[in-house]
């Protein structure tokens, strides 16, 4: 029942399935670059509703503080300078962290039972009590996302603020972004405004303004207005899916085809010497017992 | 009182010796290492093994001495191969061996001597340890946090956790049938357990080297 109360719809490394018949709402924030200031407000209230505490860093000569994402740093507003064609010099500032990704490489990676849980409203959460640190999430994801703690070696990131939402709040950083570039709410509803706003980008002339919401890893729940349209021009993966490769690995009927031929080899040995006996040597040099009539 | 190292005695003269003590040694380090790992691979290979986690303390635990487990077999196999890669140089006998392998495995028609201290089969499970278990290392140490993994790119992570476990499932099936291979061919298992074998073992299986060993001529 706990599955099930909590909504967990996937569960890493797990031979039984948890719970399916309750269906919830699926959530998104939507992230509208166009509007974003670069002000960082969300990285503080991910850091004050967390309570997560990053190292005091360098200046690393750009505004990007902390300049990645770290096991305590679960957003990072990124800037980026541009010469675009017909456009000029653009700022770009784009918000880096989870997208909660429909089909997660990381969930698909990890062998750790429950590490990694998918919840019906779309989330993508580790359970770090299971966490072994083996680093197969990061090796799963295409967005170069989880990042491990060298005090726990556990695997942290953004939890779309999981407890909020599962009470009926917004994500700490929706909360205190004062310019509405961050929204919140069903994903039907993002995408509406996503799209609403793209047309309001289109008659303003940023006719290439697009949303981003990757068809690759069957959508994501963190979803971008890209002014400029390609994904290319803010750092974000073109086309991202779970590699193949990951995929293979990590597939339940490889691993499964594995283990089975593994199982057969033990039983050909019994087979084989049920069938044909020992190869055994009499004293005199000659083979005991010949061949089986 | 009589004495302990006479009982029992020591040369006797039906049993030639075919492994030395840091030889069976090694071979058993290599093999308690190999247990180990696997074991622990298992856990990490397929959810219906997680149990074996438990046996080493946890999936936590457990993926802290895969690892140095991994390491310490490379080095007591490449130490131990590298005093057998003499005898298991190929020889042109060999191909014929191996066309007849499955007619030997099944005690049909005639065998083909062999000609040195190993036969063909067992030649091509040390050169594919060689080099599987290199392909183990390099690839274990490209997946191996939180030493190396963090300055490898994910691409070559992906690349690595795959060939890491196609080739364990490859060393699995490989060691098993070394394993199945030294018992069906009874008084084998012996040079390993206690360093020597029978003279008509040696003369039935190992000719050749038999008649190197004994100073005698093949049958």
């Amino acid at each position: 029942m706990s599955l099930q109360s909590l909504d967990v719809i996937r569960r890493s490394a797990s031979t039984s399935s948890p719970p399916q018949v309750r269906e919830t709402m699926e959530v998104a924030k939507l992230i509208d670059v166009s509007k974003c200031i670069g002000c960082k407000a969300c990285q503080v209230a991910c850091m004050e509703w967390n309570d997560v505490r990053d190292d005091i860093g360098t200046n690393v000569g750009v505004y990007d503080n902390p300049p990645d994402l770290t096991d305590r740093s679960w957003t990072v507003m990124r800037f980026y300078e541009e010469e675009l064609p017909g456009k000029g010099l653009q700022w770009l500032i784009v918000k880096d962290g989870c997208l909660h990704c429909s089909d997660p490489g990381c969930v698909r990676a990890c062998p750790a039972p429950g590490a990694l849980v998918q919840y019906a409203n779309g989330i993508v959460d580790f359970q770090e009590e299971h966490c072994i640190g083996c680093g197969y999430c990061q090796a799963g994801c295409p967005f170069n996302i989880p990042r491990f703690s060298g005090k726990d070696q556990k695997a942290y990131k953004c939890t779309l603020c999981s407890d909020r939402v599962a009470v009926g709040l917004e994500p700490a950083c929706i909360k205190a972004c004062p310019t509405q570039a961050l929204s919140f709410g069903s994903k039907e509803d993002m995408l509406d405004l996503a799209g609403e706003r793209v047309a309001e980008l289109g008659q303003r002339g940023f006719e290439k303004a697009s949303i981003y919401n990757p068809a690759g890893v069957k959508g994501t729940h963190v979803m971008y207005v890209l002014p400029h349209g390609d994904p290319a021009i803010y750092r974000l993966p073109v086309n991202p899916e779970v590699s193949p490769l990951v995929a293979l690995w990590r597939s339940g009927f490889a691993k499964t085809l594995g283990v089975v031929t593994m199982l057969s080899v033990v039983l050909a040995g019994i087979f084989h010497y049920m069938k044909v006996g020992p190869l055994e040597v009499e004293e005199g040099g000659r083979e005991k017992g010949g061949r089986a009539p | 009182m009589r004495p302990l190292q006479q009982m029992p005695p020591r040369s006797d003269p039906n049993l030639l010796p075919r492994y030395t003590h840091g030889e069976r040694l090694t071979h058993w380090a290599v093999a308690v290492l190999y247990v180990a790992l696997f074991l622990s691979g298992l856990a990490l290979f397929h959810p219906f093994f997680y149990w074996t986690s438990a046996l080493f303390g946890g999936g936590a635990f457990m993926r802290v001495i895969h690892p140095f487990l991994g390491v310490a077999l490379a080095v007591v196999f490449y130490a131990y191969a590298a005093r057998l890669w003499r005898d298991n140089a190929f020889v042109p006998s060999d191909g014929k061996w191996i066309r007849g392998m499955f007619r030997y495995m099944n005690r049909e028609g005639e065998d083909v001597p062999v000609e040195g201290k190993y036969n063909a089969g067992q030649k091509y499970m040390y050169w594919s340890m060689i080099f599987i278990i290199a392909g183990l290392l390099v690839t274990g140490i490209l997946i191996w946090r939180p030493y190396f993994a963090p300055s490898i790119a994910a691409p070559v992570k992906r690349s690595a956790g795959l060939i890491h476990a196609v080739l364990a499932f490859i060393m699995f099936v490989g060691i098993g049938v070394h394993i199945y291979a030294a018992y069906w061919t009874k008084g084998s298992v012996r040079a390993m357990t206690r360093g020597t074998v029978t003279r008509a073992w040696a003369r039935f299986h190992h000719p050749g080297w038999y008649a190197k060993v004994s100073g005698k001529g093949g049958p």
